[in-house]
């Protein structure tokens, strides 16, 4: 299958770059057509699947969609709500109904229940056209976060830092026995022991900066080990 | 007397050494650095992020604001002085004006995109520079682009036409002089920031156009090589 095809497999493409020539593939997501050709339109790793091609994205800022769960940090209080940081271009509203699975009193001081700089975990129900982020606090795990620290990483990478069924997160949580949550916006909080927390920060900048090796959890298992007896 | 030989015995048709880099500033959303002889740009791009003041923004797509700085040490002559001047708000705008056609920011309403350019050191090309080093930023910073934006400067002396004049050249007082920065999408082949300052005949902005097309598209691929520099090892796996 090389009618026209210049580009590999999982090589990095640059923007404007000439993909394939010829009516024989497909642009997909990343790509366009121009003419005859397909051109790369972002930076990002070529993927080929079947006849149509399209680019993984290496980097950017996190985008909210719907059903993600992310970690916000709140910046204001409404009169009927919360606003937070959602670590992207857009803030996102917390309505009082979605505000926590208990009943909040008419008048109730909203600060009592979440503070101004707090850090909360949440869903994004809702995005609209013109990026307005509604977030609920209802659903399981979601909850207001306390000590521990914040870190902040590629958003492209959550899905290598949490690993197949979350596989790599929970190797790092148990080797170190921290508690870690990893937000879809890129944002992670970390919880144990002072060093613990220290180790589990390197640790996962390591997962960040690896992301692209293969076989990165036997190395990982490895380096946890040695880390942890350290 | 006619213009028969360059500094440093450099060819009509050839540019300064040029060297790039990707991902110079950790900081930033995207960043690049982009050297061309004594004329060194440094990009980061910043956002999409929340745009303020409120009365900027546009509910259609995102806003791209471009910041051009020359630093006080820069040049060779007197202390550039600090701030914003006339020439720098001019370059920032035509700068902006040569990297949108490139862009997409429909996914970004209401948001804005930063691109600031510091120039440590420059001798002439200072806005090519910028903008070559602004393009590998923004694509750096994982936005949409159709291609990348790559510049140079051609430009006559006497009656030679040249590639990226450097100072001696664009201040040559023996003949007519003309300096032509012009920025390039060098796949799709169509160009995006054309100035001229001198005087030149139409044949030769003709040929001098030609030979534009042709570094820009050597510069793409330094540009390109810088990019795919900044994730060495990816594509030798699985």
């Amino acid at each position: 299958m090389t009618n026209g095809l210049l580009a590999k497999q999982r090589e990095v493409a640059v923007p404007g770059e000439v993909l394939c020539k010829g009516m024989d593939f497909l642009p997909g997501q990343g790509t366009y057509r121009q003419g005859d050709n397909i051109h790369a339109e972002r930076l990002g790793l070529v993927s080929v699947e079947g006849r149509s091609i399209r680019i993984i994205p290496l980097s950017g800022k996190y985008m909210p969609k719907r059903d993600d769960i992310i970690i916000c940090k709140v910046i204001d209080i409404t009169l009927n709500g919360w606003r937070l940081d959602t670590n992207s271009a857009y803030s996102a509203l917390l309505g009082l109904k979605e505000g926590s699975a208990e009943f909040i009193q008419r008048g109730a001081d909203l600060k009592q229940i979440y503070d101004l700089g707090d850090y909360i975990m949440c869903q994004v129900i809702q995005v609209t056209s013109q990026k307005l982020v509604d977030v609920s606090m209802r659903g399981p795990g979601l909850r207001k976060i306390k000590g521990g620290r914040i870190i902040e990483v590629n958003p492209f990478k959550v899905p290598r830092i949490i690993g197949k069924q979350g596989s790599m997160i929970s190797m790092v949580k148990q080797a170190l026995n921290c508690n870690i949550l990893v937000g879809q916006n890129g944002l992670i909080w970390i919880h144990g022991e002072p060093v613990a927390e220290q180790k589990a920060i390197a640790a996962i900048r390591k997962i960040e900066e690896e992301s692209h090796v293969s076989g990165l959890t036997e190395k990982m298992k490895d380096y946890l080990q040695k880390s942890a007896s350290r | 007397m006619a213009y028969t030989k360059r500094i440093e015995g450099r060819g009509f048709d050839e540019t300064r050494p040029i060297e790039a880099k990707v991902g110079v500033i950790k900081r930033a959303d995207g960043s690049a650095m982009f050297k061309i002889g004594n004329t060194w740009a440094y990009a980061a791009v910043y956002g999409p992020r929340n745009l303020h003041p409120k009365f900027l923004q546009d509910p259609s797509r995102g806003v791209l604001r471009c910041n051009y700085n020359m630093m006080p040490f820069s040049s060779y002559n007197d202390r550039v002085r600090p701030g914003a001047s006339r020439r720098s708000k001019e370059i920032s705008m035509v700068t902006q004006k040569a990297l949108l056609p490139v862009l997409n920011l429909d996914d970004f309403p209401n948001s804005v995109v930063d691109v600031f350019i510091e120039l440590p050191l420059t001798e002439a090309g200072s806005r090519c520079a910028g903008i070559c080093a602004a393009s590998m930023a923004l694509a750096d910073a994982g936005l949409e682009m159709k291609d990348l934006v790559s510049a140079v400067s051609v430009g006559r002396v006497d009656d030679k036409i040249l590639v990226d004049l450097d100072y001696s050249e664009e201040a040559y007082e023996d003949g007519p002089v003309a300096d032509i920065p012009v920025a390039m999408m060098p796949n799709l082949g169509k160009i995006t920031l054309l100035q001229m300052d001198g005087e030149v005949s139409r044949e030769m902005i003709a040929e001098a156009l030609e030979k534009a097309r042709k570094v820009c598209g050597d510069i793409y691929e330094v540009q390109k090589a810088a990019l795919k520099d900044k994730y060495p090892q990816m594509g030798n796996n699985e």
